[in-house]
């Protein structure tokens, strides 16, 4: 780990993380001691696939986990403060004014009947006490800053097109300056092309506005793309963390192998792709052992299936 | 813009089915109940009356589509034919004079039942587990199991009777004359407490639960999630987010409860002997009125698809998503 | 949704589908009648279900054995009018002098079996017009659905008024009338339901192998829907109970026969409440109000069974806290009912 972005002061550490799904008779862990940290100005990238517990971890760190799930272990610090621990006042202003977050799909985290221009001027005069009308005004610098009319302040999300509501998202996120940006599959649900509009917004407002990025997809050659180091998660665990190119180039864990090779590259020469399955089949993971330096875990049973089949 | 008009078109078809209801019931139905309301009041009638009253339950010999139309012209224009239970008024003037009551008395329920209910629902979806949450929904399943005009009959007997507090019936004392005195209107608002209340105890329980189950679902949506991530406060979220998005279904489900809220009232009023179109049906169905009792089906008819059109305009207003489409 | 990523970790056993906790032992996509046995299973652990059940058969005993407990002709006059409770008439006599006791246990058999007769009959109307609508689509939706909310707009009491007043007087009038009026609110609910089921695959499969239209609107979607239409056949029922007991009040029953309806039409005409003889209107409008609860609570444990989410989750909430060791400001789901579609 010798990245300059791992600066003295991290902006986020978090430390032994673990949330439950309580249930009337049963638990189940979807995030067991998950440790990381992320630099001033690092974008760190969290992937795995669905229902790994990625969407989990997201949203442990801003403390918006709903019941039944429960954070039953851990730490999360930003900038030296106990996320945890702050009272519903504190947790309040501490939400979007530090961290934000930039939901998986726009279509369904802006308020189908409330328009554009409310939904962003909410954030001002919430965490800046202003009045509407300069509100509105912040909310049209805003989507200027993303390329939008500002016009559209009174477009209901409908009446917008998939990448407009998704930038629109994200100029939401930015509205504050936040110092860690939490971006949970921002661009899924797009087709490439718009795809590649968002990831060249999102770069040029981080360089422009210095903010550290929690980058969270299942898309493993966009994400060495775009981030720094990165973390792999299996089973709501992390297996592998290491800076992006390192952990391209030499993937340690089998899973993270099996990952990469399931994803073509964006850049780079044209190969045949794996399915996950095909390549390996991994089996249950009842007991995991720390091994090496502590940022890779190998599962004890790992069972390789010769034919893929079932 | 079309949304309204198709709506608009479909309250016209739903009132034109129920014209056709009343032309056909005295048409087809076996036995001959009009006859026996002919042979009951005949004597004190005029022959034209008589004659009127024979065209409109097809005891003339004009083919059945002649028949028809001229019914249905005389429905439009207020044409309903003479009381029997109250002779020699004509059924419109009857209804009219009435229909006010009824009004009254169904709005006022209505509107406190609506306005208390979401209320309600809204706070026992915010707070879950909360005493208003685990009490207070059973208890007004509980209430709301009893028929209308039993409950109204209860309240009638505990607190008109036995204790006294509330006048036993009528819309206002004998004695008094309508006026806009203070003293006639608080009259009326005496007697209307107790039929109204016992409306809004049956009727709130549905209200508070279809808004707390509405908001519970709204609450799980990403945009709500989003809300409480911008750090937004929470009357904030609750009123403007979940609670603005929760009212849509309960302002559907107003316009199909109206017809529930209003034979509530019909009941209620005859309980309390309150001169609304309800008890005034009761006199028809006693004394055999036929031409009242179609009356009073097809002006209640009418006022209820009217207000669901007015309904359906507030819906407009609440949902941008309608209006583009 | 993105705050809940399916768990992958589980403490006991094998994997286990998130909604699979409702009924253990259930397989993930069980053969239709499997499904049905599973809600009768969870029916019978579900405290609202068994507390309902108890009322009911409770009242359907009492109707059965009303001969025996109440031998001879329960409206025959006396002259021990208008007697408060007693031990000769434990629930008081009539103005008539007619015991409100066997009054109130002969009525239940008339109430208790329109009731059942309009669920049966007005849920079945359901379950065709809902189901043709769902499965044959375009015109036949079109016409079904247009017709049946016509019949959920028109104001239900005036309609049953007018409809009783011109077919002759009776029971079966009662039941016929109250099933025009009734069916439309089923319909809607099972066409929503069923046209859910229409777009799965496994109906798509049926319709490519060339099954007859019969057979996969009644062996495959509605074995699907069983508690959808538990639910509403339970809603019917106690649309049925109190709207017979509304339009006999109203006179517009057969007045002669003995109903819980009936029962309180004589009560209010013989002057009860004004004269105080509150033991002849009380009994009969609780018997309607303890059935209309039973079924009730049986539909709410319907609707918990089939909705998890709207579950009270007992013990749950002990466990969370104890598993967390601080508060977070999301408080606990908790054990509540749950509203069904307006019953009456």
């Amino acid at each position: 780990m010798s990245t300059d972005h791992t600066a003295d002061v991290p902006v986020l550490e978090v430390e032994g993380l673990t949330v439950e799904y309580v249930g009337a008779h049963r638990s189940v862990v979807a995030v067991k001691d998950v440790s990381f940290r992320i630099g001033a100005g690092e974008v760190f990238g969290l992937a795995g696939e669905s229902g790994c517990g990625k969407s989990t971890v997201a949203n442990a760190l801003m403390r918006l986990l709903r019941d039944p799930a429960v954070i039953t272990a851990g730490t999360i610090r930003y900038r030296g403060r106990d996320v945890l621990a702050m009272r519903p006042e504190e947790l309040r202003a501490f939400r979007w004014k530090e961290v934000a977050m930039v939901f998986q799909s726009a279509m369904s985290s802006l308020n189908p009947v409330m328009t554009v221009g409310d939904q962003m001027a909410d954030i001002f005069t919430t965490h800046e006490g202003l009045r509407r009308g300069e509100a509105r005004r912040r909310a049209a610098e805003l989507l200027e800053l993303v390329k939008i009319d500002p016009s559209r302040l009174r477009a209901y999300p409908h009446q917008l097109s998939g990448g407009m509501r998704q930038r629109v998202v994200i100029a939401m996120a930015v509205a504050l300056r936040p110092g860690l940006l939490i971006m949970d599959e921002p661009t899924t649900a797009l087709d490439v092309v718009v795809q590649q509009e968002i990831m060249a917004q999102i770069g040029e407002l981080q360089r422009e506005l210095g903010f550290s990025i929690l980058f969270i997809t299942h898309d493993m050659s966009l994400m060495i793309e775009i981030s720094h180091r990165m973390a792999v998660m299996y089973g709501g665990r992390l297996v592998e963390t290491a800076p992006s190119r390192e952990l391209f180039a030499h993937p340690e864990h089998p899973y993270t192998h099996a990952l990469i090779n399931a994803f073509p590259p964006l850049t780079g020469p044209r190969r045949e792709l794996t399915a996950l399955a095909e390549e390996l089949r991994l089996g249950p993971i009842p007991d995991l052992e720390d091994r090496g330096s502590g940022h890779w875990v190998a599962p004890t049973v790992l069972a390789t299936t010769p034919g893929g089949g079932a | 813009m079309r949304f309204i008009l198709r709506r608009l078109g479909f309250y016209l078809l739903a009132f034109w089915v129920s014209i056709t209801l009343n032309f056909l019931l005295p048409r087809v139905m076996p036995g001959d109940p009009v006859s026996r309301m002919f042979a009951r009041s005949q004597g004190q009638m005029t022959p034209e009356q008589v004659d009127q009253l024979r065209k409109l339950f097809g005891l003339d010999h004009r083919p059945l589509w002649q028949q028809y139309t001229s019914y249905v012209h005389d429905m439009l224009t207020g044409h309903m034919g003479i009381s029997i239970s109250r002779f020699p008024s004509p059924v419109s003037e009857v209804i009219a004079s009435q229909i006010g009551w009824t009004l009254l008395l169904g709005g006022t329920a209505l509107v406190i039942a609506v306005v208390v209910g979401n209320l309600l629902g809204i706070l026992a979806a915010w707070r879950r587990g909360g005493v208003l949450d685990s009490v207070l929904p059973p208890l007004l399943v509980f209430i709301g199991s009893f028929p209308y005009f039993w409950l109204a009959m209860g309240a009638l007997y505990l607190f008109g009777v036995v204790l006294g507090w509330f006048p036993t019936g009528h819309a206002f004392s004998v004695g008094l004359t309508p006026a806009w005195t203070s003293e006639f209107v608080s009259d009326v608002a005496t007697h209307l407490v107790l039929p109204a209340a016992t409306i809004v105890l049956v009727s709130i329980g549905g209200w508070m639960l279809g808004m707390r189950n509405t908001m519970i679902a709204t609450t799980s949506e990403d945009y709500i999630v989003m809300a409480e991530a911008k750090g937004l406060r929470p009357h904030r979220i609750m009123f403007r987010y979940a609670a603005r998005n929760a009212m849509l279904p309960a302002v559907t489900s107003l316009g199909m409860s109206l017809g529930f809220i209003v034979g509530g009232a019909m009941l209620t009023e005859v309980v309390f002997a309150y001169p609304g179109v309800g008890y005034q049906l009761l006199a028809a169905v006693q004394g055999l009125d036929y031409p009242l009792m179609q009356g009073i089906f097809l002006t209640i008819t009418a006022a209820v698809l009217l207000t669901n059109f007015l309904v359906d305009i507030v819906y407009v207003r609440l949902d941008p998503r309608v209006r583009v489409a | 949704m993105s705050a809940t990523d399916p768990a992958v970790e589980v403490r006991e056993s094998a994997v286990v589908a998130p909604g699979a906790a409702t009924t253990p032992g259930t397989p993930a996509q069980p053969p239709p009648r499997v499904r049905t046995r599973g809600l009768f299973r969870s029916l019978g652990r579900n405290r609202k279900a068994v507390v309902g059940l108890a009322i009911l058969v409770v009242f359907v005993a009492l109707a059965v054995l009303a001969p025996v407990v109440a031998p001879g002709k329960p409206s025959l006059i006396t002259d021990v009018a208008s007697l408060p409770p007693s031990s000769s008439h434990l629930l008081g006599t009539t103005a008539k002098g007619q015991d409100v006791l066997a009054l109130t246990l002969w009525g239940a058999r008339s109430s208790l079996l329109v009731g059942f007769l309009v669920g049966v009959a007005a849920s079945f109307l359901g379950v065709l017009v809902g189901l043709a609508s769902a499965y044959f689509g375009r015109a036949v939706d079109d016409l079904l659905s247009l017709l049946t909310n016509v019949f959920l707009l028109i104001p239900g009491l005036p309609l049953l008024v007018i409809l009783a007043a011109f077919l002759p007087p009776g029971t079966a009038t009662i039941v016929v009338v109250l099933v025009i009026t009734g069916w439309a609110g089923s319909a809607r609910v099972l066409r929503s339901q069923a046209l859910s089921i229409r777009g799965k695959d496994f109906v798509a499969a049926s319709v490519v192998t060339g099954e007859r239209s019969g057979f996969i609107m009644f062996r495959e979607i509605l074995p699907n829907m069983a508690s959808i239409v538990m639910t509403t056949f339970l809603g019917c029922v106690i649309f049925g109970i109190g709207s017979q007991a509304g339009l006999e009040f109203l006179g517009l029953g057969d007045v002669s026969t003995v109903s819980w309806g009936t029962n309180l039409y004589w009560a209010s005409n013989d002057g009860a409440l004004l004269t105080g003889d509150w033991w002849a209107f009380v009994p009969s409008g609780l018997c309607i109000a303890l059935v209309a609860f039973a079924l009730a609570l049986l539909n709410y444990a319907v609707d918990e069974i089939t909705n998890p989410r709207l579950r009270s989750p007992r013990g749950r909430r002990d466990r969370a806290a104890a598993a967390r060791g601080r508060t977070t400001d999301e408080s606990p789901t908790t054990p509540t009912v749950v509203a069904v579609e307006g019953a009456r």
